[in-house]
Formats: C-alpha cells, structure tokens, sequence
C-alpha cells in the first residue's frame, strides 16, 4: 500500500488538511473509490476505512491482480468532520456540487479540482454516497444515467436494487456526472446510514465493492454470489408523502413486502396525542425507504416504494 | 392585502406561510402587474428594506399606481426568520430547486406554488444581497440566453452595473432560470452585502423600480433620476482570487477604477503579521464586487473587476 497526499490546503488557524489516498497494485488504473466528502458523512469514510483495511490483507496474499492500480479515497473533507459540520467550513458550499473544479477558483472549487485530477484517469469510480433526505432505506448502487456507463454493470456489485437517475441541473457539478464526462464508469454506493456507523450495512457495502472488483479481474479473493439484482428507474418508485404534519408512527422498515391497504404509519398529532391520519400501503410492493426522524411536516416523503 | 400563496404543516403546531402583499393601483386598471420577490436566501436582506419601501409609497399614493404590485418579502421565511441562507432543517439552497413540482418534497411543492403564482407577471424583480462574504455594488445580472429581452428593463432599474453572465446548467434550477424560459421576464438584482441593510443601495434601487414602474405605464408619481448602468457587454469579468490563507485586508476602495497591478490589499498571518500575499489587480477595470469577510483560505474571492473601460482600455 503507498500513501499520499492527493491536495493539501491550508488555513490561518488550523493544520493543513491533506486528502490523503491509499494505493494498492501499480499498473493499469483500474478502480478509484471516494468517501465522504461532506462532514456528516462518517459513515462513507468508514466503509472506505474497512475497504482499506481488506486491501491491505488482500494484497499482502497477493490477491491483488498483476497490472490493476486501486485507490480508495476515504476522507476528503475532514476540516468539517472535525467540526461536526455537513459543508465546508467557512462559506457552507459543497465540494460535491463543484466538480470538475476549477485550479484558480473559491477554496471548495480548488479541492475539486485538486482531488478530480488525481483521481481521473480510472477505468471504474465509485463514491459512497450519502441521501439528503432523512430516513432508512435498503443499500443499493445508484447510477446518473449519461449514456456512458452500461446499466448492467451494477449487477456485479450483488446488491438487490440498482437504481437509474435521470440527472437534474445541480446533478451535473457533481463528482458521480463528472467522472462519466471524463470516461470514468461511475456509481453511487448507499448503505443505510451517515452521521453514525451501522456496521451491518458497512459490511453490505464492503462486501458488494470487493465483489465488483473481483467480477471486474482487479482482485481475486473468494466472495458470496451476492442478490440478484433488480435494476429500476429511479422515476418509477413510488412516493408517499404525509398528508399533514405531526409525530409519525411507523409500522414497517425497508425490505418489508406490503399488501396494497397495509397499515403503513399513523401520524399523531404532537400536542393531543390522537391520531390525526393513517397511511395505507397504495400498492403491493417492498418498502425501499421510510421517513426516520419523529417529527414530520406535511409534505414530507415518508415511504418509497418498489412496486411488485 | 396580504395573502398566504404558499404553505404547508410544520411539525408542531405551526405552518410555513409564503405570503404576498398584493397592492392594487386606483387609477385605471392596465392590467399590468410587477413581482418584487427575495428573501430566497435567508442571510440576505437588502431587499427586505426595498420591499417595506415600495410598500410603503404606493400604499400612500394608490391613486398615482396603475395595476398591481406583488410583494414577496421572504420566500423563504424560516431561513430569514432563522438567518440561515438555505431552507432550515433541509440544509437545501432554495434558489436551486426551480421549478420544483406538485407531487414532491414540500420545498419543491413550496417552490411550484411560488412559479404558478408569479407567471404571467409583466415583470419579476428578483432580489438578492450577495452574501456575508462579499460585497456587491447594485447590478442586475442577466442570463445571455435572456440578455435581448431583459437589457431594455434592465437599465430602467437605476443599478450601477448590468452583467450579462454566460449561461450554467446549475443555473436552471433559479427562480429567474425557471421564470424566464416560462415567458416572465425576470430581472436578477445583486446588491450590498449578506446581514445587512445598506440604506443607499436600497433607496437607489427603489428609485429604480419607481423609475420602472413609471416606463410600463403604472406609476404617475414623482420619480428621481436613475443612474446609467455600465454594462458588460463584451467586456470580460476578472476574478480575483486570494492565492495564500489568512486576514484580508483591503486598500481600495469599492466600485472604483483600478490600474492593473495597482495594489488591492494584502494577506496576512494573524499570528506574526508576516505578509502572505500582495494582492494586485491582474488588469485594469473596476472593482464591482470587493471581499467584505475579512478570513480568507486559498481561492476565497477578493474582487471581482469589469476589465477595460473608457479610461482602462
């Protein structure tokens, strides 16, 4: 494994934070794994740190193809992390929203930049990613349709869902869009959580890189055949928003099959305690996501749901 | 009159209110109407003193006001309320999530509720104050897309400076993004600084809109002259960037022509005093944006300059 210092930047009152990458194998560049990139995200730096941490048993067996250069990226923007801070320090931008970066630009426009070319150039990318939205959902793989990367290749990851996004304006300054425009076949890996560690769906993501890279000819180690993969468009999920604002009661996870007319939650009113609305199940289908926090307001997105 | 044109239930017994203050004209009806909107980031609030403005000197001339005006003071009003510059709780920039749609979130149901109520405006005038960082002398910035259209009104609004920007796909998710391409005509102001009120810019623009109002046939009462903007046109925009980390402190002056490699200001450690950089002007031109916030990392922006001019060429 080699160290090194991918972009360093300096601050009048603080250490300079350097991003630092782990390489594994020389050669070809085959696979380029990102972490957080936002301060919230422990999570995605943990995965990436247990990533790491196989890849060194791995190449200390020699299981790391002749010719295949990895690089996993766990941390880049540590100066919030180390503030409990979600954005970038000083001015609250998002380095995931200035991709491809600019060398002579704002501070979070130079990490991009910085970070983009040392990690350009590889045949496959993968970001751990973080949703926006606060809830549980299922791990899956996540691709922004561009035209450039074939939707089947999510299928050796062996996670159950892979989902297709259809990019929105803001997605097109982020590192997912970027890597595609500059032929790196890229995809978002989600588990189920981002401010806090859940080791059970770390391990699913762990798991569903190293079974990438082995179906992919970058690694050889043993691994489970993973699920079957269902692809879906994003688009085709269907939403379930809260009528009215209130404390909300779930009554199923995701991974959960549902009949149409299931019970799904009830939302209590948060000074008088009754039950002020019930949601049904409108379809037969598996929970994807539901809706975490106790508060909600009316609009909310409480349930997505792949129909069966 | 005021009217409540987008809302939605917040979890405790509270519900987000986007609110309009409609203000309709007592001489003949035109059928015209202006929007003048902001409070879409909640940390700026110039245009909150525009608004009370207008506000305040149509109510007391009705009978001088023909058709109406419609004032948004805060479309996002948890965030001014807050002094938090996006959506509160979403960590979600507002002016991002245009045109949003019916069946989604509730910003982006809060954000189709506020297109639908403002299409078909004669005009839109969309305010905004920089942020904490830096400060803006008043300009209206236009999408080249829309740049034909818009100059004409532009100039009615008495700012110092028009910059016609090249177009961003990021971009097309703005209020004035969204209003545009649906056929409002949407004016983009950039004034002052994050925080605060700077009474002289506000009184400037307001003379502006008065100045408008008066040139779409609404407004028979007294108007002030308005300044001739500077407009970019071919003219380049040069980016100053601080190139080290530290305070900065200015030497010049806002809005003001400058030599190229004349001296901006400098960088220095707070520790040691040591100069960390002698910032110069990398051409000749004029200062129309100027660092207000004085920490800066690498790449923090310190100026802004309109390069070239009568004088600078």
């Amino acid at each position: 494994m080699r160290k090194q210092v991918l972009y360093s930047i300096r601050s009048p009152y603080r250490q300079p934070m350097e991003v630092t990458g782990f390489k594994f194998g020389s050669g070809e560049k085959a696979i380029c794994i990102v972490g957080a990139m936002r301060g919230n995200e422990i999570q995605q730096m943990y995965v990436c740190s247990q990533l790491v941490k196989r890849l060194k048993e791995l190449e200390r067996e020699g299981s790391i193809c002749s010719g295949k250069e990895i690089m996993i990226v766990p941390c880049v923007n540590y100066y919030s992390m180390n503030i409990g801070k979600r954005f970038w320090t000083m001015d609250n931008t998002d380095i995931n929203r200035m991709f491809p970066g600019y060398d002579l630009g704002e501070t979070t426009q130079r990490i991009a930049d910085g970070l983009f070319k040392e990690i350009q150039g590889y045949a496959y990318g993968v970001q751990m990613a973080s949703f926006y939205q606060q809830g549980d959902f299922l791990p899956h793989v996540k691709l922004m349709e561009t035209g450039f990367t074939d939707h089947k290749d999510m299928i050796d990851f062996g996670l159950p869902y892979a989902f297709v996004r259809t990019p929105r304006p803001y997605d097109t300054t982020t590192l997912n869009y970027n890597w595609q425009v500059w032929e790196t076949k890229a995809f978002s890996v989600y588990t189920n959580a981002t401010d806090h560690i859940d080791e059970a769906s770390a391990k699913i993501a762990v798991d569903a890189v190293i079974r990438f890279m082995v179906k992919r000819g970058i690694i050889t180690t043993k691994v489970t055949g993973g699920s079957v993969t269902e692809i879906v468009d994003e688009r085709g999920l269907i939403q379930i928003h809260s009528p009215c604002a209130g404390i909300c009661k779930s009554h199923v996870r995701p991974g959960d099959e549902i009949r149409k007319g299931d019970l799904l939650c009830e939302i209590i009113d948060p000074l008088e305690g009754e039950v002020i609305s019930r949601i049904f199940a409108p379809v037969n289908g598996i929970v994807f996501f539901n809706y975490n926090r106790p508060l909600e307001f009316e609009k909310s997105v409480l349930y997505k749901i792949i129909s069966i | 009159m005021t009217t409540v044109i987008a809302s939605a239930g917040l979890a405790v017994n509270e519900r987000i209110e986007i609110r309009r203050n409609r203000i309709t004209g007592e001489g003949e009806n035109n059928g015209k109407r202006v929007c003048i909107v902001t409070g879409t980031h909640g940390d700026e609030l110039e245009g909150q003193y525009v608004c009370a403005e207008i506000a305040r000197v149509l109510s007391e001339n009705l009978s001088k006001l023909c058709g109406v005006v419609d004032i948004y003071p805060a479309l996002n009003p948890l965030g001014v309320d807050s002094i938090t510059r996006g959506i509160p709780l979403f960590d979600l920039d507002m002016n991002r999530i245009f045109p949003g749609t019916a069946d989604g979130t509730m910003a982006e149901c809060l954000a189709a509720d506020i297109i639908k109520d403002i299409s078909g405006a004669d005009i839109c005038i969309d305010i905004h104050s920089s942020n904490i960082y830096l400060k803006e002398i008043p300009q209206i910035r236009i999408n080249e897309l829309s740049a034909e259209e818009l100059l004409p009104y532009a100039k009615m609004l008495g700012c110092d400076f028009i910059w016609i920007h090249s177009s961003a796909t990021v971009l097309e998710s703005t209020l004035a993004y969204s209003l545009n391409t649906t056929g409002t005509k949407t004016l983009v102001v950039e004034m002052g600084v994050g925080m605060r009120i700077t009474r002289e810019y506000c009184r400037q623009l307001t003379a502006g809109i008065f100045n408008l109002l008066k040139n779409l046939g609404m407004w028979s009462g007294a108007t002030e002259p308005v300044r001739d903007p500077i407009v970019s046109g071919e003219r380049a925009v040069e980016f100053v960037n601080s190139g080290a980390d530290g305070i900065f402190v200015p030497c010049v002056e806002h809005w003001v022509d400058i030599e190229k490699g004349e001296h901006i200001g400098d960088v220095l450690d707070p520790a040691t005093g040591r100069l960390e950089e002698y910032v110069t002007a990398p051409c000749s031109g004029r200062i129309f944006t100027l660092r207000e916030f004085p920490i800066v990392y690498g790449g923090s922006l310190i100026a802004r300059i309109l390069v070239g001019g009568e004088d600078n060429a």
